[in-house]
């Protein structure tokens, strides 16, 4: 029947920085058929029937933890999702704690979003099922970054020399640097730009990533540019001295039709969400003929279903 | 172990010719029925059955293809990520599907793509024809329509090759494992 590929079995989606090329293309195609499966008149397949998936987020998420949630149903399994007000930790329960009782709990996957990097790390020293990262500190959102590379594969075929760039809040940002991680490992030439204040030091993006291409101006970056992607730009950053003004931000770094315009002819705009309009994307181009921020939802889904099901294969062997 | 071939092209050729006339026989005509070949080497069976079915009566057989990857009883307990097929099934409600696999073991992938068919629509039979039947089966299932049964042991493999797929000619080969 199906080839098994030659790739070693994955326990954990952590970050995607030891993921090759070859591991994430498998995984493209995997969720090109899952794909299919939501477009089923039975929008359900067994794969995980009888397992259980607990989302643990102690950082509000509407979007990753619906997505998570649908993509785990999808696949038949039972869903229990804790947010950060259901947890213990407020009755000051340490993480180690929560990940024993999910496990008595009998739970086979983790999903977890937390504030503090690297913690995905620490479940899953701790937890004897699969943990995936559903965002941790500035650290790593892989989910979102395979959504991203499959919307972007899907749109723009293959990715080597593609030029794809990622504008606003980079140094805070997960979702930037778990896109890094992806879009490298695929040839993509990135280029990721904002203000200075944002950014930081080329060298320290430069150490992990040596091709990464570093800019202040999105008139400039936006040339010929294959994919344009803003990202959130969070209030807080406001309110810490790293910006002057929202109105200059939106002024100097917002996506509007005339970058649009200056990138190719294809180009097209993402957005992780949620947006705020008028300041890092205009509605227009938000809801432009170049947009498939929607598309990146649907693609949410199914990149989800095709990682629950990556783990699950083989997960009883060895 | 050498393998040893049990079937060549001409062998595989004839035996599907005598598949293509049971199933029109069997179902009076083929206007009613629908062929769904398995991925993977089911699927260039069933366009195969389907292109014979043509030249005899003159009748277009709608074909699909499933995968029953996501269907399996055995995924946590296989390696890492087999890939997946397209599923692309025609209408199959008041349809005899017939369901075209290469070779038939223990049953269980069979099992699935009922499963799975059920959860499509709902035909008003499901039949099944195989190149191969070797035996060993897990389920109490059989073939409506077989090509050739081969009495085979367990620490044996029976490898089909299709030119669509393989790159090779035809054959039907079966394989000593240790």
């Amino acid at each position: 029947m199906s080839s098994p590929t030659t790739t070693p079995r994955r326990r954990h989606v952590l970050d995607l920085d030891d993921w090759s090329a070859d591991e994430l293309r498998t995984l493209l195609t995997i969720a090109t058929q899952m794909k299919d499966v939501l477009e089923r008149p039975v929008k359900q397949v067994p794969t995980l029937r009888g397992k259980i998936v607990v989302n643990m987020f102690w950082e509000d998420s509407t979007r990753t933890r619906s997505s998570f949630e649908l993509a785990a149903k999808a696949l038949s399994a039972n869903v229990l999702s804790l947010g950060a007000k259901d947890t213990s930790v407020k009755k000051g329960e340490s993480l180690v704690d929560t990940v024993r009782t999910v496990q008595a709990l009998g739970a086979d996957y983790i999903v977890m979003r937390h504030g503090q990097s690297g913690s995905p790390y620490l479940v899953a020293q701790h937890f004897r099922g699969s943990v995936i990262n559903g965002g941790d500190g500035r650290h790593a959102h892989p989910s979102q970054a395979l959504l991203d590379l499959f919307t972007m594969h899907e749109r723009l075929g293959e990715l080597a020399d593609k030029k794809v760039v990622i504008v606003g809040d980079i140094l805070h940002s997960r979702v930037a640097r778990s896109n890094l991680w992806a879009l490298t490992t695929m040839g993509a030439k990135v280029v990721v730009c904002g203000p200075p204040t944002l950014i930081g030091p080329a060298k320290y993006w430069q150490s992990t990533w040596p091709n990464v291409e570093i800019s202040h101006s999105l008139d400039q970056a936006a040339e010929g540019a294959d994919v344009l992607m803003a990202l959130r730009l969070q209030h807080e950053r406001m309110e810490g001295g790293l910006l002057p003004s929202l109105r200059e931000y939106s002024r100097r770094f917002g996506l509007n039709a005339t970058r649009v315009a200056s990138a190719n002819s294809n180009v097209i705009v993402m957005h992780p969400g949620p947006m705020n309009e008028g300041v890092e994307i205009m509605p227009d181009v938000a809801t432009g003929p170049h947009s498939v921020i929607e598309t990146q939802i649907t693609n949410g889904v199914a990149m989800r279903m095709a990682l629950f099901y990556y783990l699950a294969t083989g997960s009883e062997q060895v | 172990m050498t393998p040893k071939q049990l079937m060549n092209d001409e062998e595989i050729r004839r035996a599907l010719k005598r598949i293509a006339h049971e199933i029109v026989e069997r179902n009076a005509g083929a206007n009613l029925v629908s062929l769904v070949g398995i991925h993977r080497r089911g699927v260039p069976l069933a366009r195969r059955l389907a292109a014979m079915i043509a030249e005899t009566e003159h009748v277009q057989v709608p074909v699909g293809e499933l995968d029953i990857g996501l269907y399996r009883d055995d995924l946590h307990s296989r390696g890492p990520a087999p890939i997946l097929g397209r599923t692309i099934l025609p209408e199959l409600g008041k349809r005899v599907v017939v369901l075209v696999d290469d070779v038939l073991y223990t049953g269980r992938t069979i099992r699935a793509a009922l499963n799975e068919l059920s959860d499509w629509g709902r035909p008003s039979a499901i039949q099944l024809a195989v190149l191969v039947d070797r035996g060993h089966r897990e389920l109490p299932i059989r073939a409506d329509f077989v090509g050739k049964n081969i009495p085979t042991a367990k620490n044996e493999r029976v490898d089909v090759q299709l030119s669509e797929i393989d790159a090779a000619q035809d054959s039907v080969v079966i394989v000593q494992e240790d």
